[in-house]
């Protein structure tokens, strides 16, 4: 084809395309590139260190066989799972009947209670087993309650594991029970069923899936983290706080190695069922389906919401015994107010820097990571480049989701630390901890932008196309609009999780970076619990500013910016 | 209505014979893993012509556009527009604009940005972009609805500045992915007229994809009939209509009653115990099998004599109120086994007082009824 044969007005568009397939291809090659390195790599590392002696020489299973012939060690696998496991047992049922209450009943105060429960979501998991220790510990308030018993140990891991996960397993349970086809009822009704036939026949059915993904969930997070057995375990070794011994106290990082590698066996064993699991759901809802409003029932609405009082209570009393005690001048015994425990210099040089490293490391995160992942999930679903390379792209974006953050951590460490890496300059850098924190959060903000993206019409990239209007373009000034709602909630997801982790960045800070949550850990084993406490409020106080900010932002600024909404 | 169709096939034909293709498609294929959606067609398009891809779900007509389109590239064969190949370049390098089925508007933008979208990028001076976004609405009857946002419109508004911002930037060829399937019957049949009316008035070359056989019908000058990948039949409505050449085509536009036949001889074919004088039979072999069609208005009960042809008795099984006119299925005497379906007018049905379980003298005229090849 002759260039002459084109009118003047095609000519720049013609070239422009190129340009635009090559601007996405570029776009995928460095998205993939991204996720190699920040993802990947670091995995990698951790797999090929636990294959090797102190000094780098491959070793083959010796490190394995080392690890399964110390009883003190592989005895920490038997503890993990059993305490997940129990925890996964109390966990699942409370929060079931609180979904319940929420989706399936006529009771007023419906967003207060799912508000409070939801208050676990915005603190290190640390927290509750701090509050915990406040209620329990050998100064605890109610300590008679144990009748000579000790909350150091495994019944405290549960205990703390129970508040700490409630909010992630009813998150999935009340979208489970919220979607459901009144008709099914009408039809159950219609045909004389009884009620608890119909509870066993139409309600449970249709929240399994939701049922089976929360037990995993909660089975997975409990394994993995680290800091409520690290404040509350006492002598009680599990997995999560044997990696830590292992590299940060012993500094046998090929022992660490190991020790991340069993740790991922759980995570990813449970990932994978779960998929398989998850995969076989059908949909249950048709769009015919139509909504079920729940009907007023006395006895049942009062029942539950005494009960779903009681539990927000218990959720409410026990983080609050924490930011109550951070306020205490000497617990038990001196119960007047004061602010001393906020002086962090006097426990602690580094003072209330951790905080501002938190503060500006989540930031960061949050600004880098939704950018990235946004970008990424546009490329990933919008555009027809490159479908290798896409299909590359969204395995390792799912992949974190299956990763502990510990596990993640540990895999920087001997990533970026690594001599022959040229990034090793960023070791201990703020760099790091953003990166990482973004890859680990990587999974739910991916998910949450495709979502968004697959509600928007798929033809918009060929009307731009047909218009002769570069990809970039639209993307901009339509695509990024849309969207822009679920890209606030990435970027706060990011930010909250970010400032409240403690597992992955652990390993990660360097002299000048250490960050609140890790603060809350070095206090806490030098005793100052009241301190310990009062970093853990402020992080706190922080993730729910932003989280009120979000809301505020969302309701009153962003709907009167996209007028385009309303009708 | 076939008058109608008679004078637009008409109209078409007299463009369509003297002109060179402006759209030539080459033995295109399209696999989607081991499913062939299109299976080596090919097809010319006249310039200003208005063609519909006609055919039910999954018989490739969308697959044929967005190949046309390159939204979705064919795997062999040549496509070539106003005689430049352009078979294997992007749609931006292509030289169309498309209305899909959704609208696709942007949501985020009024209706006067949504219509100078593709404008802006040109770099023009906005107030002519202002000029030519106003000059279009105005072209879709919508100038007083500029500063909307899409969800205020309504539907078959929001089609219009589908329309619009389609033909902002004067493409040489206008692709209409079933744009009125989404619109309600009433909005329907005004859009169907407004896009017929515009593309006559602008002389865009068009091509429509549609399964709906009365909307295709009623636009276009000619129909492309398509079936499992394959071009069935081209031809203008009419031809489609009255010489269907499969009995897919018969039975897809309009509908049609089928008995297995015998030919019998070079003017008669036999059904069961009848045997009747049919015009097509020429083409076939004496004694093979054939499967003979019937429109339902064809029958004939009115003014029959004794030189009649193909006259049967027949007992009325039923009767259908269809408005105006009534659904009969018919039963001959002779083929007990046989049910034809016959078309009365609300006339007739009054001036001859039919009731179900009636007896009736019909008559086949042999110049309706068509052969087809069984198989």
């Amino acid at each position: 084809m002759s260039g002459a044969a084109l009118s003047s007005d095609r000519g720049p568009a013609l070239s422009g395309i190129s340009r635009d397939a090559l601007i996405l291809r570029l776009g995928v090659a460095i998205l993939v590139g991204w996720l190699l390195l920040t993802i990947a790599f670091p995995l990698w590392s951790l797999l090929s260190k636990s294959f090797q002696d102190g000094d780098g020489h491959f070793v083959g299973l010796k490190n394995y066989i080392v690890y399964f012939s110390t009883p003190t060690l592989f005895g920490s696998i038997y503890n993990s799972v059993w305490v997940a496991v129990v925890s996964t047992v109390i966990v699942i049922p409370i929060a079931f009947i609180y979904a319940y209450t929420l989706t399936r009943t006529k009771i007023p105060l419906k967003g207060l209670l799912y508000s409070a429960a939801l208050l676990p979501l915005f603190a290190p998991s640390l927290l509750s087993a701090i509050s915990l220790i406040y209620l329990f510990g050998n100064q605890g308030l109610l300590k008679g309650f144990l009748f000579g018993g000790s909350i150091y140990g495994p019944a405290g891991i549960v205990l703390a594991q129970v508040f700490y996960c409630f909010p992630h397993a009813l998150i999935i349970l009340v979208a489970a029970l919220g979607l459901a086809d009144a008709r099914l009822y009408e039809v159950a009704d219609a045909l004389g069923t009884a009620r608890p036939r119909i509870f066993w026949t139409v309600t449970l059915p249709g929240a399994k899936f939701g049922l089976i993904n929360a037990c995993f969930v909660v089975f997975t997070l409990v394994v993995t983290d680290f800091g409520i057995a690290k404040v509350i375990g006492g002598q009680f070794n599990v997995l999560a706080t044997d990696a830590y011994k292992q590299v940060v106290g012993q500094q046998n990082f090929a022992m660490g190695a190991v020790v991340g590698m069993v740790l991922l066996v759980p995570a990813v064993a449970a990932f994978v069922i779960d998929r398989m699991v998850q995969r076989r759901q059908v949909a249950l809802l048709s769009a015919r389906a139509v909504p079920l409003e729940p009907k007023e029932n006395k006895l049942r609405d009062w029942a539950l919401t005494a009960y779903a009082l009681v539990i927000a209570g218990l959720i409410v009393g026990v983080l609050g015994t924490a930011v109550w005690a951070s306020f205490i001048t000497y617990w038990p015994y001196n119960l007047s107010l004061t602010l001393k425990n906020y002086e962090f210099g006097t426990f602690d040089a580094a003072a209330w820097s951790p905080y501002f490293n938190s503060l500006k490391m989540a930031a960061l995160a949050a600004i880098i990571g939704t950018a990235i992942v946004f970008t990424g999930a546009y490329l990933v679903e919008k555009t027809k480049v490159a479908s290798g390379g896409r299909a590359i792209a969204h395995l390792l974006a799912m992949l974190p989701m299956a990763v502990p953050g510990l596990v993640l951590g540990l895999g920087y460490v001997f990533f970026v630390n690594a001599a022959w890496n040229p990034l090793n300059i960023f070791y201990g850098t703020l760099i790091v901890l953003v990166v990482n924190s973004v890859a680990h959060f990587y999974t739910v903000a991916h998910i949450t932008a495709l979502t968004a993206l697959k509600q928007i019409d798929p033809e918009f990239e060929s009307v731009s196309a047909s218009l002769k209007v570069p990809v970039w373009r639209t993307f901009a000034r339509v695509t990024v609009p849309i969207c822009m709602p679920a890209i606030f909630d990435i970027a706060i997801y990011i930010f909250v999780n970010a400032l409240t982790t403690v597992s992955a960045v652990i390993f990660l800070y360097g002299p000048g970076t250490k960050l609140a949550s890790v603060a809350i850990v070095h206090m806490d084993e030098a005793g100052v619990t009241a301190g310990a406490a009062a970093m853990a409020t402020l992080i706190v106080l922080t993730a729910l500013a932003a989280k009120l900010l979000h809301v505020f932002l969302d309701r009153f600024v962003f709907m009167r910016l996209q007028a385009w909404r309303r009708r | 209505m076939n008058k109608q169709i008679d004078g637009v096939s008409r109209a078409g034909n007299g463009s369509v014979a003297a002109a060179a293709p402006f759209l030539r498609i080459r033995n295109l294929v399209k696999r989607f893993g081991s499913f062939v959606a299109l299976k080596d067609v090919s097809l010319d398009v006249t310039s200003g012509e208005f063609v519909c891809f006609l055919g039910p779900s999954g018989c490739g007509k969308t697959t044929l556009l967005r190949a046309i389109a390159g939204l979705d590239p064919q795997d062999e064969g040549t496509i070539e527009m106003g005689g430049r190949d352009v078979s294997h370049l992007p749609p931006a390098a292509r030289d169309f604009g498309i209305v899909f089925q959704s609208y696709a508007l942007f949501p985020n933008l009024t209706v006067a940005a949504n219509v100078g979208y593709g404008l802006v990028n040109r770099r023009r001076p906005n107030s002519e972009i202002n000029a030519r976004v106003k000059e279009l609405l105005a072209l879709v009857g919508l100038s007083d609805q500029e500063t909307k946002y899409p969800v205020q419109l309504s539907g078959g508004q929001q089609q219009r500045v589908a329309l619009a911002r389609a033909l902002a930037t004067s493409p040489g060829l206008l692709l209409l992915d079933e744009p009125l399937s989404a619109l309600d019957a009433r909005v329907r049949l005004r859009l169907r007229d407004q896009i017929k009316d515009l593309q006559r008035r602008l002389g865009v070359t068009t091509i429509m994809v549609t399964h709906d056989q009365e909307e295709a019908m009623s636009m276009a000058d000619r129909i492309v009939v398509m079936n499992q990948g394959v071009i069935d039949q081209v031809g203008t409505p009419s031809d489609i209509y009255r010489h269907p050449t499969t009995a897919f085509v018969a039975d897809f536009v309009g509908s049609m009653t089928f008995m297995d036949a015998e030919i019998a001889g070079p003017d008669g074919v036999r059904v069961g115990d009848l045997n009747l004088h049919c015009k097509d039979a020429k083409g076939f072999v004496q004694g093979s099998l054939v499967r003979l069609g019937l429109r339902p208005e064809e029958v004939r009960v009115r003014n029959l004599d004794s030189a009649t042809q193909n006259k049967i008795d027949a007992k009325v099984l039923s009767l259908d109120f269809l408005g105006s006119f009534c659904r009969a299925r018919l039963n001959p005497e002779a083929a007990p086994g046989i049910t034809i379906l016959a078309d009365f007018s609300a006339n007739l049905m009054r001036d001859l007082a039919v009731t179900e379980g009636q007896k009736l003298a019909i008559a086949l005229p042999p110049e309706s009824l068509r052969l087809f090849a069984r198989g």
